[in-house]
């Protein structure tokens, strides 16, 4: 087909230019993946954080089996929770004799025991949000049955401002790197355009129709933003692996972005040469 | 087939261009286009292309009019109108059958269809030995046939021709004259705009009309017997 077979002999014509643009996206977008790679790391711990986010709801020492029992029951049913345990005063004994051994001595010699049974309600993810949390402490503490209920009330709070802030960057960074990589692609076209003028003039006075004359550009920015995409997803897997093998444990980045990033390489390409060209066809006569 | 209709243009800081003037080309017909230098010959053909736009009256070229067709109708009606330079404008860098077959590629004929057409047109202007040629390696006369096989690539109704043998000498000026007039005899219509009035005594059988300051002043169509220049 004609505009393919023309796309890549622009390719040809101007392998410096068009590598340079290529290589400017791939950059643009390398720096997206390492914050991608960044971001998803520091999403999975903090989700692993948020798993953990458990309410924990102290029981009254004279409160009655059967009450325990129901309250358990009622609280399970509750949209927001997936698990509820019971814990019971020796249970919460044995368990603290364990996790501080060094003291043993103290609880060991310890004829009572002072630790109260206790509920612990796990939340499913992604309701462990702040107010969602709060929601579910507030409707607990109000059983009679419940003494005290603790939740991890700052944890929860920072965890979902980090999580905003790192979403905000991510998009900053995204749109202010698409945009230079938009730029870049404009004035490879422009150029391109420019090369070609002779051959647009007689296109024109031969009755090509204005499409035909734009496909080829449009094809060649789509062509480098993909190029662009798929060398920064090679230089991101570098770097992950690079990471990976000596300083620290990551998770590479879930196909579904790592697709929509090439995606997005190849439309800012797209939508980059379409505004381009149909403004510098226009300036030639 | 193609008419002014009391058209007036303007450019941009060059007014009267062309002044109220009406003309019409016949299908078929032949004629010549004379007149000082920048009496506004290169315009009318380039209404008649509609690279520029009358700036008041109306430009009908084979159905469509100047004051409604759209962009890709320019492209479609230009498929119907050959143009013949005085400077060629080939491209440099493509043979004497690549330039030709450029026309057809870039409105999106099939390879096989390029390839037996682009043989038969070059060797209708006689330059089917020098198809691999470029076209600084070819005499002017011989560029000038490239081109003229170029602008008849898509069987036009009319070939617009702009001095198409200013540059070049006497004899062949003459072949490339003879080569319009066999074209016209197969049917196209031909507007010969120039200045080799020498050519123009040689045929006063061809209608003439002169252009000066954007008005036609004579139109050997219109007033038979009148004026008819003779050395
Ligand atoms: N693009 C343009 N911008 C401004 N003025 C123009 C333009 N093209 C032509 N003109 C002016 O319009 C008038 C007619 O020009 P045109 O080119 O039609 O003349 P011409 O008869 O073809 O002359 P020549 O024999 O020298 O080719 C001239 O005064 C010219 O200066
Ligand atoms: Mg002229």
């Amino acid at each position: 087909m004609y505009a393919l077979r023309e796309a890549a002999t622009a390719f040809r014509r101007a392998p410096v230019l068009t590598g340079l643009s290529a290589a400017m996206i791939a950059l643009s977008l390398f720096v997206i993946g390492l914050f991608g790679l960044a971001a998803h790391n520091v999403r999975q711990a903090l989700e692993n954080v948020e798993s953990r986010v458990e309410v924990v709801a102290y029981l009254r020492d004279d409160a009655p089996e059967a009450s325990i029992q129901a309250a358990q029951e009622d609280i399970a049913r509750f949209r927001e929770v997936s698990a509820v345990r019971f814990i019971s005063r020796e249970e919460a004994f044995a368990v603290a004799r364990r996790e501080f051994d060094e003291l043993g001595s103290i609880f060991g010699s310890l004829e009572v025991n002072p630790l109260p049974a206790s509920l612990e309600i796990s939340l499913h993810q992604g309701q462990a949000d702040a107010s969602v949390i709060r929601g579910v402490a507030s409707r607990i503490g109000d059983m009679p049955i419940v003494e005290e209920v603790q939740f991890g009330e700052d944890w929860v709070d920072k965890v979902y401002v980090l999580r905003r802030i790192a979403g905000l960057a991510m998009l900053t960074l995204g749109l202010g790197f698409a945009a230079v990589a938009a730029l870049i692609i404009g004035a490879a076209i422009r150029m391109a355009v420019f090369a070609r003028k002779d051959e647009i003039v007689i296109m024109r006075l031969v009755g090509a129709t204005d499409a035909f004359i734009r496909r080829p550009f449009v094809i060649e920015g789509m062509i480098t933003g993909l190029i662009g995409a798929v060398l920064a997803v090679l230089g991101t897997w570098g770097v992950f692996r690079l990471l990976s093998n000596s300083v620290m444990e990551l998770t590479w980045i879930p196909a579904a972005w790592l697709l929509a990033g090439v995606a997005a390489g190849t439309v800012v390409g797209l939508l980059a040469s379409m505004v381009a060209v149909r403004r510098h066809l226009g300036e030639i006569v | 087939m193609i008419r002014l209709d009391n058209v007036t243009k303007d450019y941009p800081r060059n007014a009267g261009a062309l002044n109220g003037l009406s003309f019409e080309l016949r299908k078929g017909e032949f004629c010549f286009l004379t007149g000082h230098s920048g009496a506004g010959k290169s315009t009318i053909l380039k209404l008649i292309h509609m690279v520029e736009r009358p700036t008041s009256g109306e430009v009908r070229v084979s159905g469509y009019s100047s004051t409604n067709i759209r962009s890709r109708d320019i492209a479609l009606l230009r498929r119907k109108i050959g143009y013949v330079f005085q400077d060629f404008r080939l491209l440099q860098d493509r043979t004497a059958a690549e330039n030709v077959a450029f026309a057809l590629e870039v409105t999106g004929a099939r390879q096989t269809v390029i390839r037996s057409k682009v043989g038969r047109l070059l060797s209708h202007v006689g330059l089917a030995a020098k198809a691999e040629k470029l076209p600084m390696e070819l005499s002017g006369g011989e560029q000038q046939r490239v081109v003229i096989a170029r602008a008849l690539a898509h069987d036009p109704l009319v070939l617009l021709a702009d001095e198409p043998t200013g540059n070049l000498d006497e004899r062949a000026t003459d072949g490339i004259f003879d080569m319009f007039r066999s074209i016209n005899a197969a049917g196209t219509a031909i507007l010969f705009a120039t200045h080799n009035l020498d050519l123009v005594r040689r045929n006063p059988s061809i209608r003439l009309v002169e252009l000066a300051h954007g008005e036609i002043i004579h139109d050997s169509a219109r007033e038979h017997g009148a004026d008819v220049r003779t050395s």
